[in-house]
Parts: C-alpha cells; structure tokens; sequence
C-alpha cells in the first residue's frame, strides 16, 4: 500500500516536472543573451584578460568565486573537526 | 595501504613531478589559456594522491608536512581577500591594476601578455588555495581512514570515546 502511494507520487512529481520542460527554451539557444554578448565584445577592452572565462569568474563576478575560496576552506575545517585525531585512553 | 609494485612506483614517480609543473602553467597562464586557479591547484593536488596510491600511507605521511599545504590553504585565501580589499577606493573587487589601454593601443591582444591585473594575481591565490586545500582533504581523510578501522580493542579509534 505505502510502496504504490510512493510510486504514484514519484509518477505524478515526474510528470509534472517534464511537463515543465515543455515550456523552457530549445536547447542550444538561450532565451536572453544581451549579457553574453557584452561580455564577449567588451570583456578584452575593459579587462584585458584574453580568457573571458577568467574576467567573469576574477572581475565582473568576484563576489561569487570569493563564496567558492570560503566554501573551499570551510570543507577543509570541517573534514578536519571530523577526522580529528584524539587518542583512546587505555 | 601497501605500496604498489615498482612498476607503478616508477612511472608515478616521474609523472607525479610533470603534474606539479603542468599545474603551475594552468595556474600562472590563468588569464591567457583555458584554465585556471580551480583547475590548476585540483592538477596539483593530484600530485600526493598519486604518490599516496603508488607509495602507501606510511611514506606518505613521513614525507609530507601538511603545515606547509595548511600554509598554502591560509596565505592563498588571505592574498584573495587582501586582493579583493585593495580595490577598495573604487568598489570593492575593482581591478585597480589592469591596464585595458594596452590591449587596445595593440589592436587585440595578439603577441602581448595582456596586463590584466588582479586577474592574474588572483589565479595565483585561488591555485594556492585550492591545492593545499585539496591536497589536506585527501590527507586527512587518508588519516581518517587509518583511524576508523575497527581495532581489536573494540570500537572505533581515533574520536573522543574516553
């Protein structure tokens, strides 16, 4: 009785969601791409970094690699609270 | 972990050192080349997984300091902040050391390193960063491994069950 409520919602969850799917933008082609181009055109006169790719994740979107570098240091300490080492006295 | 055979020991040996080198380029050539400080410190972070898989634990861990990869993690998240405070008389994050005139005075970028300022130095934290950071996940997890076996006195080993 549970496992059949269980898959009926799973069926009525996926059916929804690829109903969803019906109303994204066709693949390959992106529904707003003015910020794409002005990056493209404008990322190597404003900061000269041949790798546009770079500017945006250093310059115009710094804010979020500064997440990623604190993201990165919190899973060192957390690994390291983890894994800790603490002898057993015997 | 028991070594493996000399075989693998050999050939990880040479290629363990090509990997430190090849991730120092995806590093310092952030700015130029596909790549970058993620990239590059995850290459050398590979160096010490290598050597803990062709080598086994016990060298490893003998060889290896892990305060200088703490040092690495620390020096390269404060170099990043330190980098992203200086700019601010403008905004904060504003790359006050690029030179956008350069590249523009040369018609494109062809033939000239583009000056871009704390790009470059910021490629060169974040790559610090993330190899020591990495390179102390695998260590401590290694570690972590060795301590949780079941030993024969019962239980787990190594956390604060006194």
């Amino acid at each position: 009785m549970k496992k059949t409520i269980f898959i009926m919602a799973a069926l009525i969850i996926a059916g929804l969601m690829f109903g969803a799917l019906d109303t994204i933008h066709p693949f390959g082609q992106p529904g707003d791409f003015a910020m794409d181009d002005y990056y493209i055109h404008h990322a190597l006169e404003e900061r000269s970094s041949e790798n546009i790719v770079t500017s945006i994740v250093f310059d115009y979107r710094g804010f979020d690699t500064i997440g990623e570098a604190a993201v990165l240091f919190t899973a060192v300490c957390s690994i390291l609270a983890l894994f800790r080492e603490g002898a057993r006295k015997q | 972990m028991k070594p493996l055979s000399v075989v693998v020991r050999t050939g990880c040996d040479m290629f363990a050192w090509f990997l430190v080198v090849f991730g120092a380029y995806v590093i310092i050539h952030g700015d130029v080349t596909p790549g970058g400080g993620f990239q590059g410190g995850a290459i050398v972070a590979t160096f010490v997984a290598l050597l803990l898989v062709a080598h086994g634990g016990e060298k490893v861990l003998g060889w290896i300091k892990l305060d200088i990869y703490n040092g690495f993690l620390t020096t390269g998240l404060l170099l990043f902040l330190l980098l992203a405070f200086s700019g601010m008389g403008n905004a904060f994050l504003y790359n006050f050391l690029a030179v956008p005139e350069a590249v523009a005075q040369a018609g494109g970028a062809h033939g000239i390193i583009p000056p871009s300022g704390t790009i470059a130095l910021m490629d060169i934290a974040v790559g610090l960063e993330v190899a020591g950071g990495l390179t102390l996940i695998i260590m401590y997890m290694f570690k972590g491994s060795i301590m949780t076996n079941i030993s024969e006195i019962g239980g787990e080993t190594g956390h604060d069950n006194w």
